[in-house]
């Protein structure tokens, strides 16, 4: 009986297949079990898509996003502006701020003293590229990143901006980006999702991450991000009860099988044996999700490289290292979140530790991945929702002072996928502030990324509620000047 | 890297569909039928391919109008073009002097429409045939169908006269007749019970009802049940749960903080209101406006939390002004979703690019709930005074005795519920939806392509509710149907049940929706009638069987010609666990409750501020509430639900994803919840003086609602005393430790494992948490 239906599938969209596969492209990411909506019908009108088959020849297959959650400081990080502590205490000139909006917890302050970088810079690699001494080992690996100093984004709270990094719009319940590859690509890896969270927390004024940000939306919830921890249970109610061992389980998913098939033979519904197979792959996620979290055969010199942190769960080098591995086994997209980077005051101490969370372990992650001849088709991305004022929030001090939001100028980097190593992209002025050269919108980001997946980014639509939505909205431009 | 054969792709391609299939929706009658009909309609052929493929540029949307051309309004598509005075694009009978057909059809990509810039798809040889047959017959332009008041419809010929029970089924019946399709016999008793209860409840069957529905040969002992239902407080709860995700309700403030709040009395008066049939007119006039009523009660008051359960932030530092229009902006999108089935939400920044709604008058709607007298940002994370934000109302201890008599307040501490109250405040066009960039101010007023706004109704929520429930309204009715209809059938008439616009799905059956819609509207607006309708149809009683022949026929059951079988809502999958196992605790409403949640989310995800930071499980009888008690907040959704699922409450939801996933399967399998369930059922019946085997038959009663065959019974039975030789005492001890209701002490430890482990398997059967 199924075979009808399969058969019914197959009639209704071999022809848009197969005119796929004669284009040559249709090679990658078959192998996988998890490209849901291939043959799907009204539900999912992709036109011109189809999920699971790139649109062209992608540079990048995996995706690790290490996101700064709170908005890391690019003053203090790859902005460097001597101006600053020259002018230091001095009033940001008006001209500067022009009608820039600014939140709430500044709006009434009556004086905008500019702030220099407690911290020096230091000029790295072949690219010169200048980073501050809070982010040593990221230095040494400046030949492999570009930095971009010209983001900018419209938001300037931390729901909306975080929302609007995550799924191209401020507000409403639309798929991450993590989901829309997904949805695009599918898993390398039939045990485990195509899209992996992990989060962790530095000791720095925190903001929450919410469930949202890694949301299928409207997409199916096999797109959703599935959570991973370093607790005793890895992902979700993976654990088997104590006193349970994985023969007994097999016995009992066996018996149930034989009792769905029962019903199957009765009401002939399809959606039984897919039951059965989702009981499958639950089993097969009970062993392979524990053997990636185990971390006990990683060599010393990648443990060392990483730090010490990285065997303590839960941290951010702990994170980063699993993120190898999970990326390295063919998961598509993994997100981490690091929270702690919201430093409205106490900067200099704050960012320190902050820094001193992520530095090491996010460049021995972009060096483990090129080592292990991965980088080039893994994108590593590093960056917050927006960056921080050039002006000090509350009372500037000889060694404490705060920044506020900041949507106008900031720095992310990224490494590996076909990005352009050892660049430095776009300019702000000489206050940090506005940006003068080269400026990259949250949108065009996100076209980029897609690009750099084989995705075209207005191509990769779902129909919902009436209208084809993208990840790039109706806009975004994908960034040439720093691809290969 | 990885390189595959043709072959392999196919075989590939296979295992998907074996894996997937259920994930599909496949597609419908109205595509695979590739016959054009002999007459051909404007709304229901031509339409929906020009709103696809033509209306984004020669549509609606003044600003992104192309060459000045409007295909969406005839007399504008019969205009001379302005590029081209000789040319027309519709010539009426005559397709091949259209500018349009010679469009569609050309290869020449500087003329072709859609233009290949546009990356919209070309039409179809079919959808060619289509237009040109249409233009043929004259190009007849017919207002949108959704847009027109229901028409006064007859009930149609059958020819099997035995089969309708109602006037649902002559609807039904005459479209599957003219198919050749048969209807499927009427579903066992079992299986019938099983369904009606859950539809109605939420719950599974008690097995006294099983007994006695089994007992019951009287020709209504079906009727019987269906009343004894419709008169049980849990129909209140499980109308209720629908209408949580529609109004957004949760448990928390949402945004960056996500802190508590109390909003939970007004779900109570909604469960309340459910039970005693409040009329939907009613129903609906006091959520929305229960405030202006003449005489307000403290109930009708506490109605108008429906406007306040959005997301509200208390993030330090946010421009007050942007976050109130968003507030009005959620109220504004949700009323056009939930009561009239539009998406009112895209003209929030620009006219609306397929249907006819213009952003002025999108803010002409937003005026109505524009003057709220409430801030952007009232407080940040605080105590209890931060638990509803203003307009606010308190809730007594005189009140709970009187006229609030159903809100179930436990305590004296002081209670507050966020309500509508209002002010006065001007509304501006917000050119490109932005909060601060006012355009031309407005006065409230609706869509007038729905129905214009009469002036002599007060230009106040209570005149909108009014407007809402005038006899012409096309929508109100027709959207409330189709919402009951897709939880009672699985999905609506019109399956884009928050979209009857342009780009929404047609009605699969415009005749039944329009009749049922009129009915509902004619007589008071009884809910409890309509579903009552409904659960009697023979429709609904049909059986869930697919025969190959019906796959092929009707794969998504459009015609309705079988009962559609569905995976149960994400609370229902908690509540038959905790129903059928003793444990449900059957309190109605009052604060929600932390139950078992895996340790951590609450925690890693937090800023640190506010009651939420830390999750505080419960114990005792409040660890086993119904699922629609489980607290909500809205950044860290409850787990289990939500893999099963459930809203997120961030915004108004009309239909829920369904869907089959692995996740799933390790819930049904690890969450404490279900281990405890079938700990706790199988010392109930070890404590039993009966066999082992009439312990699994029961069991299986409770579990599946219907007597297990022999097979199934061998198959359990068979497990059980594999089990006994299997466990040991340390693992049975191991396996026993979970959850926190006590074991009694005298049973035999791996005896008990044992059973729990079948009982186990049981709640692990694809047939106990879907509707068969």
């Amino acid at each position: 009986m199924e075979n009808d239906l399969l058969e019914h599938h197959l009639n209704l969209n071999r022809r848009k297949f197969l005119s796929r596969l004669s284009l040559g492209l249709g090679s990658v990411a078959l192998g996988s079990l998890l490209i849901p909506n291939l043959f799907s019908g009204s539900d999912s009108d992709a036109d011109d898509f189809i999920p699971g088959i790139p649109n062209f020849a992608p540079k990048a297959k995996r995706v690790i996003y290490l996101f700064q959650n709170g908005a890391p400081s690019q003053l203090e990080s790859f902005d460097y502006k001597p101006k600053l502590r020259q002018m230091m205490g001095q009033e940001l000139p008006p001209s500067v701020r022009g009608t820039q909006i600014l939140t709430g917890m500044t709006a009434k302050q009556t004086s905008f003293p500019l702030v220099g970088s407690y911290y020096d810079f230091k000029q790295y690699g072949e690219s010169r590229a200048w980073i501050s001494d809070l982010f040593p080992h990221i230095g040494k690996i400046a030949d492999d990143i570009c930095i971009i100093k010209s983001m900018f984004t419209e938001a300037i709270n931390h729901d909306p901006a975080l929302t609007f990094f995550q799924t191209g719009a401020q507000q409403g319940n639309r798929p991450s980006m993590g989901s829309w590859v997904s949805y695009g690509l599918g898993s390398e890896n039939k045990n485990l999702p195509a899209f992996t969270v992990l989060l962790s927390k530095g000791k720095g004024n925190g903001q929450g991450v919410y469930s949202k940000l890694w949301s299928n939306g409207f997409l199916d919830s096999i797109h959703q991000g599935v959570q991973f921890s370093s607790s005793e249970d890895p992902v979700l109610y993976l654990k088997d009860p104590d006193g349970m061992n994985r023969h007994e389980r097999r016995k009992m998913i066996d018996h149930i099988a034989a009792l769905n098939d029962i019903s199957y033979k009765e009401f002939g519904d399809p959606e039984i044996n897919t039951k059965v197979q989702q009981y499958e792959m639950a089993y097969r996620m009970q062993t392979a999700v524990p053997e990636i979290m185990d971390v006990s055969k990683e060599s010393d010199d990648t443990i060392k490289m990483y730090g010490p942190d990285c065997l303590v769960p839960g941290t951010y080098a702990a994170n980063c290292l699993l993120a190898r591995k999970l990326s390295e086994n063919g998961v598509r997209f993994v997100q981490l979140y690091h929270q702690g980077w919201d430093q409205h005051g106490n900067l200099p101490t704050e960012m320190a530790g902050q820094a001193k969370d992520v530095d090491q372990a996010s460049a021995a992650l972009v060096t483990d991945l090129k080592q292990r001849g991965l980088l080039d088709e893994t994108l590593v991305i590093w960056g917050g929702e927006f960056g921080r004022t050039s002006y000090s929030q509350g009372k500037l001090l000889p060694n404490n002072y705060g920044r506020d939001h900041h949507p106008n100028g900031f720095s992310i980097w990224m490494a590996g996928g076909g990005v352009k190593p050892g660049m430095v992209y776009g300019e702000t002025d000489d206050f940090g502030y506005n940006i003068v050269k080269n400026q990259v919108h949250v949108h065009d980001f996100h076209a980029t990324v897609l690009n750099q997946l084989g995705i075209d980014h207005k191509k990769l639509t779902f129909k919902s509620q009436g209208r084809r939505y993208r990840l790039t909205d109706v806009a975004g431009n994908v960034v040439r000047d720093i691809i290969t | 890297m990885i390189k595959r054969s043709y072959f392999l792709i196919i075989i590939c391609v296979g295992c998907i569909l074996y894996t997937f299939t259920a994930c599909h929706h496949v597609v419908s009658i109205q595509d695979a039928d590739n016959e054009i009909p002999d007459t051909v309609s404007y709304n229901f052929n031509i339409r929906p391919i020009f709103s696809d493929k033509c209306f984004k540029c020669h549509g609606p949307d003044a600003n992104k109008r192309q060459a000045g051309l409007r295909l969406d309004i005839a007399e504008e598509a019969f205009k001379a073009l302005k590029d081209n005075p000789k040319s027309h694009a519709f010539v009426p009978g005559d397709p091949s002097s259209s500018e349009v057909y010679m469009r569609i059809t050309s290869d020449d990509s500087s003329v072709m429409m859609p233009p290949p810039a546009s990356n919209l798809k070309r039409l179809s040889q079919h959808e060619v045939d289509l237009v040109k047959k249409w233009i043929k017959q004259g190009a007849k332009y017919e207002k949108h169908w959704a847009f027109v008041p229901p028409k006064e419809v007859s009930i149609p010929e059958v020819d099997d006269k035995t089969w309708p029970k109602n006037q649902i089924d002559y609807f039904v019946l005459n479209k599957l007749e003219r198919q050749g399709i048969a209807p499927n016999p009427e579903a066992d008793k079992e299986r019938l019970l099983k369904r009606v209860c859950l539809d109605l409840t939420g719950l599974p069957p008690s097995l006294p009802l099983m007994d006695s529905f089994m007992a019951d040969n009287s020709p209504n002992a079906y009727e019987k049940v269906v009343d004894q239902l419709l008169q049980s407080p849990t129909y209140g709860e499980k109308m209720t749960l629908h209408w949580l995700d529609v109004a957004r309700y949760a448990d928390s403030h949402g945004y960056q903080d996500d802190n508590y709040r109390s909003q939970w009395p007004w779900r109570d008066w909604v469960i309340h209101a459910f039970n005693e049939n409040l009329p939907y007119d009613k129903f609906i006039t006091w959520q929305l406006a229960g405030d202006l009523l003449p005489n307000a009660t403290k109930e009708q008051l506490l109605a108008t939390g429906f406007n306040r359960n959005h997301k509200i932030t208390e993030e330090g530092g946010v421009i007050d002004e942007e976050y109130r229009v968003a507030y009005v902006t959620d109220r504004t999108n949700t009323f056009g979703k939930a009561l009239l089935g539009v998406t009112i939400e895209c003209a929030h920044c620009h006219d609306h690019k397929y249907d006819p709604f213009s952003q002025k008058e999108y803010y002409q709607l937003f005026a109505f709930f524009n003057t709220v007298q409430e801030k952007g940002i009232e407080s940040t994370v605080g105590g209890p005074e931060t638990y509803a934000k203003k307009p606010l109302m308190q809730i007594t201890n005189e009140d709970v005795k009187g006229i609030l008599k159903f809100v179930n307040k436990q305590d004296t501490n002081k209670l507050i519920v966020s309500v509508m109250g209002d002010t006065i405040r001007k509304t501006y066009i917000l050119r490109r939806g932005n909060y601060d960039m006012h355009g031309d101010s407005v006065e409230a007023g609706t869509p007038k392509s729905i129905l214009p706004f009469p002036a002599s109704y007060p230009k106040n929520r209570l005149g909108l509710a009014e407007w809402l429930f005038n006899k012409q309204n096309p929508l109100t009715a027709r959207a409330f149907v189709n919402q009951e209809w897709q939880e009672f059938f699985g999905k609506g008439i019109v399956k884009s049940s928050g979209d009857f616009g342009m780009q929404g799905d047609l009605p699969t059956n415009e005749a039944l929706l329009d009749w049922l819609s009129a009915d509902f509207r004619d007589h008071g607006w009884d809910i409890k009638r309509l579903v009552k309708q409904m659960v009697m149809s023979a429709t609904y009683r049909q059986s869930a069987a697919i025969t190959p022949e019906k796959l092929k026929l009707d794969p998504d059951n459009s015609l309705l010609s079988r009962s559609s079988r569905a995976r149960l809502p994400a609370e229902s999958v908690r509540d038959i666990v905790l129903a059928s196992s003793g444990l449900l605790t059957r309190t109605i409403g009052g604060p929600s409750v932390n139950p078992y949640q895996p340790p951590g989310l609450w925690e890693m995800a937090t800023s640190g501020r506010g009651q939420l930071a830390t999750y505080r499980q419960v114990h005792g009888l409040n660890l086993y509430r119904r699922g629609m008690y489980t607290l909500i907040k809205r950044t860290v959704p409850p787990a289990s639900l939500a893999i099963f699922d459930a809203s997120n409450r961030d915004q108004c939801e009309v239909r829920r994803l369904r869907t089959n996933t692995p996740l799933q399967a390790l819930v049904m399998m690890n969450d404490p919840t279900v281990l405890e369930a079938s700990r706790v059922l199988a010392a109930n019946l070890l404590q039993e003086n009966s066999k082992a085997k009439l312990k699994i038959y029961k069991a299986f009663r409770l579990i599946v609602c219907r007597k297990p065959n022999e097979k199934e019974l061998s198959i359990l039975n068979g497990y059980y005393n594999e089990q006994l030789k299997a466990i040991n005492k340390q693992d049975a001890a191991k396996l026993l430790d979970v959850g926190e209701y006590p074991i009694p002490e005298n049973l035999n430890r791996v005896n008990l494992a044992a059973m729990m482990e079948v009982i186990d398997t049981m709640y692990n059967m694809e047939e106990t948490i879907t509707k068969t």
